[in-house]
């Protein structure tokens, strides 16, 4: 599995070609998902193997053992620490339950999380993140504690969930104008956060209807499963001919409900699964727009504090007070915070100019290809359907 | 009216005949055709049109929430779609209903055979799908029976209440080729009491026949529901029921039916009284009965104990039914007849499985549903993100991709529409599984009337059995006296009286119960053959559909396939 995109997505442009061996290269995949522990404290744990030709790795192949919460810790820690760029979104944290332990969740959370390590590790500037060596190579004890330290800081999972939602409900109060504008005012900002902002619901609707489509598959090949059936019971009842018909109608009834089943799953993983990853692919994006807003204000903030001090500082200049030697030194620390402010707010903004363009193209393809994958799927399964019931129909008319 | 090559060209002809009240009921017919203005449209444009429309069909059989739901006028997809490519759906049905494919072929099942129909075939072929693969067989004869126009009526006589008792008439219209009819087009007036009249009087004429069951009575739903939704459903039910009537070989050219379509005014066919009052009846003749000899008169042996109002004889046969059922010894007639034992297990077993499948099929029906309003929605939440993508694009590469996202969009739609048009039809092919199962009601009563049958010579046979036996021991104790009684002389002859005439009921009993033993037979024979022929075309006719929908379907998607088969191409 040393694919570098989900297998839904294409390459973009920005993506480097394969690389034969002299060529540095950093494989990631994340397999054989175990279920672990018991009860209600039972989770899943991958194996995720490296394979690297980078000296800043260990070796050339790492086997570690990871858990979904060690992955978290990781989309965290680069979130962080990469402001500015757009964090490959993790699968969502929150499941029913009873499907929590089903072979399909496993399985769809398995590739997820391999689709996220392998964009991060194809990123230009997030592979290189010492976060993501450590996470790739330190053993299950140590990983555990760097987990429990960050945890430590924020108590809970669903705590730090809780303040992401936090701050994204402060960004859209700041963006939607409710809070008082310590705003960016500019134009075209303004219209792409909008764009964002409505993209997220409208690909939130089509997912949901595309996940019922998957349901509505599966209800339609049962029900016609069992309509077979009984159809076979009543032509038991008929003579030989229509009988003979009758229990011809429930074959071909099982026939294509099997295969009704089979294109619910393809649809499954083929296009409700890359509709979920745009929605929260575009929720990433939310959050690093938060992030921006932040910088900004504390940009501002600074700046104006800052300004204060100027006068203050000039107040007692003009006095010669003692205090000024103090207020000199404490201007000049804000001076350059105000600074490495700006500089982290400009970074910021030319980073989130370029990823978008990125993000954009890379989805334009990641959808084309879904639509194509649901158009194929839809005429293929139509087209058996067809042939199914179109044989069935010669028989019927010689009756 | 309607462009001439229309299919609904029959249509037309029939309606230069119909009197004016027909020509308001017919109101709702007419619409279906007007929005097809494609002159040429084949059977199925018009039909898509008609269906796709959001009129409440009347003539929709299933009364179930599922066929409610298929026409409702709140289908998002039927009001003005945002976008401007999109368009109605009788012109746009054009734009993919060729190449002829399988589809269109096998379409035509329902019109040009059955000349029976002067209605399009469309409409009527949603009410009766079992009248079509028979009807067309028949010798040129038919008959047309359409019920219309509800209208209040005052009950005029003995109303206690000031304003009295009102009732709703329904207009019945008939038109026939059949010459033991009057004219080839009357109409008269009836309300549903004289319906239950009718079905009561053919149950007593034609026993032993599987005469459709009359539409219940519905008492509880009367006073719960809406009047005007009640009258609609029982308006349509009652149209059913008589078509179903008319169906039946025997039963179309019967007296009570004639009458009963024919005749102005009251309807001359005596009324069932209700139970109080035979009753009364009854309890008048009983003491005479006890104190005289008595027995039941040959003529009245011919109807069931159950129904009459010789409730000394209900008795006796019910103690009989009980000497059978209780008593070890066995009665001196039983059913013979192992073929007809086996038939009725067969038919026991048939109204299982009917039952079953006639749940299953509703099932497959909702499924169908589901998936072409899901597929719908799915569509529309794309036409939705295109629309606010064209707006609200900050990015060329988007721009791009919207036109794709439309096609796609579009023939979700698409889809979509094929999967509900290919409902209504299932449902019409179905429909045949709730019909033949609805006959079982009908299988039920012939059978209850051979078996009451049975029960009267029965009754009778014992009954002589014991006259006999009194008869020999007055004989006997007679003899002994000398000279003869007179008490006792006078006595056996009265016996001997009551004997001959029970010995003539008796016979007559046993024809009546021959007879409907045979008529049992004939109509099993006719109902498998029947049977037989819906259900053949009920396959036929489901399985088409499914394999044309399939193929339109298969092309829609194929087209969104290609033209997006460039981003998979980049991938490589």
């Amino acid at each position: 599995m040393d694919h570098q995109q989900p297998p839904w997505s294409v390459s973009g442009s920005s993506q480097s070609p394969r690389s034969p061996s002299s060529q540095p290269y950093l494989h990631v995949s994340v397999i054989d998902p175990v279920k672990l522990g018991n009860g209600v404290q039972a989770y899943i744990s991958y194996r995720v193997i490296t394979k690297t030709n980078l000296h800043e790795y260990q070796g050339p192949e790492k086997i570690v053992i990871r858990r979904y919460s060690d992955f978290v810790w990781l989309h965290d820690r680069l979130f962080e620490k990469y402001k500015g760029f757009f964090i490959p979104p993790l699968p969502e944290k929150n499941a029913v339950e009873k499907f929590r332990f089903t072979a399909e969740f496993i399985e769809m959370r398995r590739l997820a999380l391999d689709i996220f390590l392998n964009r991060v590790a194809s990123h230009h500037e997030l592979q290189q993140s010492e976060d993501l060596r450590t996470f790739l190579q330190v053993d299950e004890a140590v990983m555990e504690r760097l987990r429990a330290h960050e945890n430590g800081l924020f108590k809970k999972p669903a705590e730090l969930m809780q303040i992401f939602k936090d701050v994204q409900s402060k960004v859209s109060n700041v963006v939607l104008g409710k809070e008082k504008p310590v705003e960016e005012s500019n134009a075209e900002y303004e219209k792409l956060k909008h764009y964002i902002f409505e993209l997220e619901n409208h690909l939130a609707e089509a997912q949901k209807h595309s996940y019922r489509l998957v349901k509505r598959h599966r209800e339609l090949g049962k029900s016609l499963s069992d309509f077979g059936k009984a159809m076979k019971l009543l032509g038991s009842c008929e003579g030989d001919s229509l009988g003979k018909a009758f229990s011809e109608l429930g074959a071909k009834s099982e026939v294509v409900s099997v295969r009704l089943q089979k294109e619910a799953q393809q649809l499954l993983m083929n296009f409700e699964e890359p509709l979920k990853d745009y929605v929260l692919a575009v929720q990433s994006i939310k959050a690093t727009i938060a992030e921006r807003a932040n910088a900004f204000r504390q940009h501002c903030e600074l700046a104006e504090t800052m300004k204060l001090k100027e006068i203050n500082l000039d107040k007692l200049t003009l006095t010669r007070s003692d205090k000024m030697r103090e207020a000199e030194t404490e201007y000049n620390q804000l001076k350059q915070a105000n600074e490495e402010a700006k500089r982290r707010y400009d970074d910021m903004v030319r980073l989130m100019n370029e990823e978008i363009v990125r993000f954009q193209e890379q989805k334009t393809l990641d959808i084309g290809v879904a639509f194509h994958n649901f158009a194929n799927g839809q005429a293929r399964l139509a087209n058996n359907i067809a042939d199914a019931w179109r044989s069935l129909l010669h028989k019927l008319e010689s009756c | 009216m309607m462009g001439a090559e229309n299919k609904g060209h029959d249509y037309e002809e029939a309606h230069l005949f119909a009197s004016k009240e027909e020509m308001e009921s017919l109101v709702l017919h007419e619409h279906p055709f007007n929005s097809n203005s494609n002159g040429n449209g084949n059977f199925f444009s018009s039909y898509g049109s008609a269906m796709s429309s959001s009129l409440p069909d009347s003539h929709h059989p299933l009364s179930s929430s599922v066929a409610t739901a298929i026409l409702t006028d709140s289908d998002p997809l039927l009001s003005p779609p945002p976008y401007p490519e999109l368009h109605g759906p009788s012109s746009h049905d054009n734009s993919y209903i060729e190449p002829p494919s399988y589809a269109d072929v096998i379409f035509s099942p329902f019109h040009g055979e059955d000349i029976n129909s002067l209605e399009s075939p469309s409409l009527s072929s949603i009410n009766s799908p079992m009248s079509f693969s028979r009807t067309s067989s028949s010798n040129s004869e038919y008959i047309r029976i359409t019920v219309s126009n509800p209208q209040k009526e005052q009950e005029t006589s003995n109303s206690i209440v000031p304003g009295g008792n009102t009732y709703f008439t329904y207009l019945i219209t008939t038109r026939t080729n059949i010459p033991e009819f009057v004219a080839t087009e009357f109409s008269v007036r009836r309300r549903f009491r004289d319906v239950v009249t009718l079905s009561d009087r053919l149950a007593e004429s034609y026993r032993g026949f599987f005469i459709p069951p009359r539409p219940d009575k519905n008492v509880m739903e009367s006073q719960m529901m809406q009047k005007q939704e009640f009258v609609e459903q029982r308006r349509l039910a009652l149209e059913k029921y008589l078509r179903r009537l008319s169906e039946h070989p025997m039963i179309k050219k019967s007296d009570e039916l004639k009458v009963f379509l024919q005749v102005q005014g009251k309807l001359p066919l005596p009324t069932s009284t209700d139970v109080a009052s035979r009753m009364l009846d009854g309890a008048v003749k009983l003491p005479k009965q006890l104190l005289g000899e008595s027995t039941v008169a040959p003529h009245e042996v011919v109807q069931p104990a159950k129904g009459g109002r010789d409730l000394l004889r209900l008795f006796k046969e019910l103690k009989q039914s009980m000497v059978n059922d209780w008593s070890g010894s066995r009665p001196l007639v039983v059913e013979e007849d192992k073929e007809f034992l086996e038939k009725k297990e067969k038919m026991h077993d048939l109204e299982q499985q009917l039952s079953s499948s006639s749940q299953q099929a509703e099932s497959l029906v909702k499924a169908q549903q589901d998936m072409g309003e899901t597929m719908g929605e799915l569509g529309l939440a794309f036409i939705k993100l295109t629309k606010f993508e064209n707006e609200e694009a900050v990015f060329n590469s988007q721009r791009a991709r919207v036109l794709d996202m439309k096609n796609f969009a579009t023939a979700a739609v698409k889809a979509s529409r094929f999967y509900r048009e290919l409902n209504l039809h299932t449902v019409k092919h179905l429909d045949a599984l709730h019909g033949h199962l609805g006959l079982m009601l009908a299988v039920h009563s012939a059978f209850t009337d051979r078996t009451s049958a049975l029960l009267t010579v029965q009754t009778l046979l014992t009954e002589l059995a014991s006259l006999q036996s009194r008869s020999e021991k007055l004989e006997a104790a007679s003899s002994k006296v000398f000279g003869g009684d007179k008490t006792r002389i006078r006595k056996m002859e009265e016996l001997k009286e009551t004997m001959r005439v029970t010995e003539d009921a008796k016979n007559v009993a046993i024809r009546e119960y021959e007879r409907i033993k045979e008529n049992n037979r004939i109509e099993l024979e006719r109902l498998d053959k029947e049977r037989h022929t819906d259900f053949l075309s009920m396959l036929k006719g489901f399985v088409a559909n499914q394999v044309g929908y399939a193929e339109k379907i298969a092309n829609v998607w194929g087209r969104v396939a290609e033209e997006t088969s460039g981003y998979v191409k980049e991938s490589i």
